[in-house]
């Protein structure tokens, strides 16, 4: 420490600042779901219990966004109809 | 700084599928609180983005976007320090698209009490251009049941406007699966381990929605988010009412609690389905009423499971599974049982 501050001159406080949308935290997946869109009924419970967002509505059909999926698995394993299923990430 | 940006994806229909919660001044009304799932997924966007690091399978955030979901306007989230808020806002990236603060662990009814005094001070000068700003105030187990305790109770004596949801994972999670008041008994931790001398924790769950009753603050729940419609409107009801309200919601934790990482929901459906986390709610005109599923084994008793249900599934129990434990078992289940059976005999829509 270089020298001590007073309260006057330290800052308030940590402001985070930038969107946590810039972390991809699709990174983290082992197992990816893949939807099926013949089976799916469009009851949504994927979407009301992903916990990270990655399920997405877009008026017609399910996606889910790969950028930020975990692979938790949790969508597949509550889907009532079974039209997720969790596949290996396809290796290069 | 640059102009940041929200991904954007294809979306036919309703709103983008990220955006942040943006009330121009003078923005009048309520957001309507909406049951339909397919109406939700168009209209509502949670109050969390993506890009959050809590665990994969982590109940906590789906208990904080069904909780959003159910916000009436423009809504100040305050934190206390937690899983949820460490994971949520490592500097300089910040997970949340409403106002959010976090001061420090104990304090968090503190700062949730300042925030709505300056709320009202502002309004009674004129200074705030909407005619509500709610606080909804986050805390995990750890700083609620021991840490930040004493300031929530102060808090709920004081009577500030506040909603407090607190997600209870059963240990102090954060720091690596260490007992707090809200672990539960016979559970593995590691500062309760099971061995030769002690089979996991030796007390008793803190009752700490019935502590929350007994101030006779104007509303206090129980919820999971298993149950998310009942989730959403014990919300909004936490939210409508004048004064503090507090919201017990059950956050199974796949690190600690040792299980897969796709069963955090169906864990949470157990623990009502074997009466161990049962749903109610209580205001001081009603007094207890269950709710939900837990109504629904009130009225026909044999829907209740035995806890083995609950236990077998989660590895901090699984030592209650041997043949030797098998009187640990039972009395776990005497436990539970004089949980349900003594919140039977309180609640007013029990049927006799």
């Amino acid at each position: 420490m270089a020298e001590l501050r007073g309260y006057k001159e330290l800052p308030i406080g940590a402001i985070p600042f930038r969107l946590s949308t810039d972390y991809k935290t699709g990174d983290w997946r082992a197992l990816r779901p893949v939807v099926d869109h013949n089976k799916c009924v469009k009851c949504m419970l994927c979407w009301i219990y992903c916990p990270d967002m990655a399920v997405i509505w877009d008026g017609e059909k399910i996606l889910i966004n790969y950028d930020y999926c975990k692979g938790c698995g949790l969508c597949a394993h509550e889907c009532p109809v079974k039209a997720i299923t969790m596949e290996p990430e396809p290796t290069e | 700084m640059p102009k940041q940006t929200l991904p954007q994806v294809p979306i036919k229909k309703g709103e983008p599928a990220y955006k942040l919660w943006i009330f121009e001044p003078g923005w009048k009304g309520e957001l309507p609180l909406i049951l339909n799932p397919r109406q939700l997924a168009e209209q509502k966007r949670p109050a969390l983005l993506p890009g959050h690091r809590l665990c994969a399978g982590c109940a906590a955030p789906i208990i904080v976007k069904l909780a959003s979901f159910a916000f009436r306007g423009p809504t100040i989230v305050v934190n206390a320090t937690g899983c949820l808020e460490v994971a949520t806002t490592i500097f300089p990236y910040t997970s949340w698209a409403v106002p959010w603060i976090h001061n420090a662990f104990e304090n968090a009814a503190s700062t949730g009490s300042g925030v709505e005094a300056a709320i009202k001070a502002l309004k009674k000068t004129g200074r705030l251009p909407y005619d509500h700003v709610d606080v909804v105030i986050f805390g995990g187990d750890g700083g609620t049941f021991d840490i930040g305790f004493q300031a929530l109770s102060g808090a709920a004596e004081r009577g500030h406007d506040f909603l407090y949801i607190l997600y209870d994972n059963e240990a102090y999670m954060n720091t690596g699966i260490q007992r707090s008041g809200g672990t539960p008994p016979f559970a593995w931790t590691t500062t309760s381990p099971v061995g030769k001398v002690i089979p996991g924790k030796q007390q008793a769950k803190k009752p700490i929605a019935d502590i929350m009753v007994a101030h006779r603050i104007p509303y206090v729940a129980t919820a999971t988010p298993a149950h998310w419609l009942d989730l959403m409107k014990k919300v909004r009801k936490g939210i409508e009412v004048d004064g503090p309200a507090f919201i017990h919601a059950l956050s199974p934790c796949d690190r600690g609690w040792r299980h897969g990482t796709e069963l955090a929901i169906e864990i949470a459906r157990r623990a009502v389905d074997t009466c161990y986390f049962p749903l109610w709610e209580w205001t001081p005109e009603t007094g207890y009423m269950l709710t939900d599923r837990s109504l629904a084994i009130a009225r026909n008793p044999s829907l209740k499971q035995p806890i083995e249900k609950f236990v077998e599934v989660q590895g901090r129990f699984k030592h209650l599974l041997k043949p030797e434990n098998r009187e640990l078992l039972k009395k776990f289940q005497e436990y539970v049982d004089m949980v349900w059976e003594d919140l039977l005999k309180r609640a007013v829509n029990t049927p006799k």
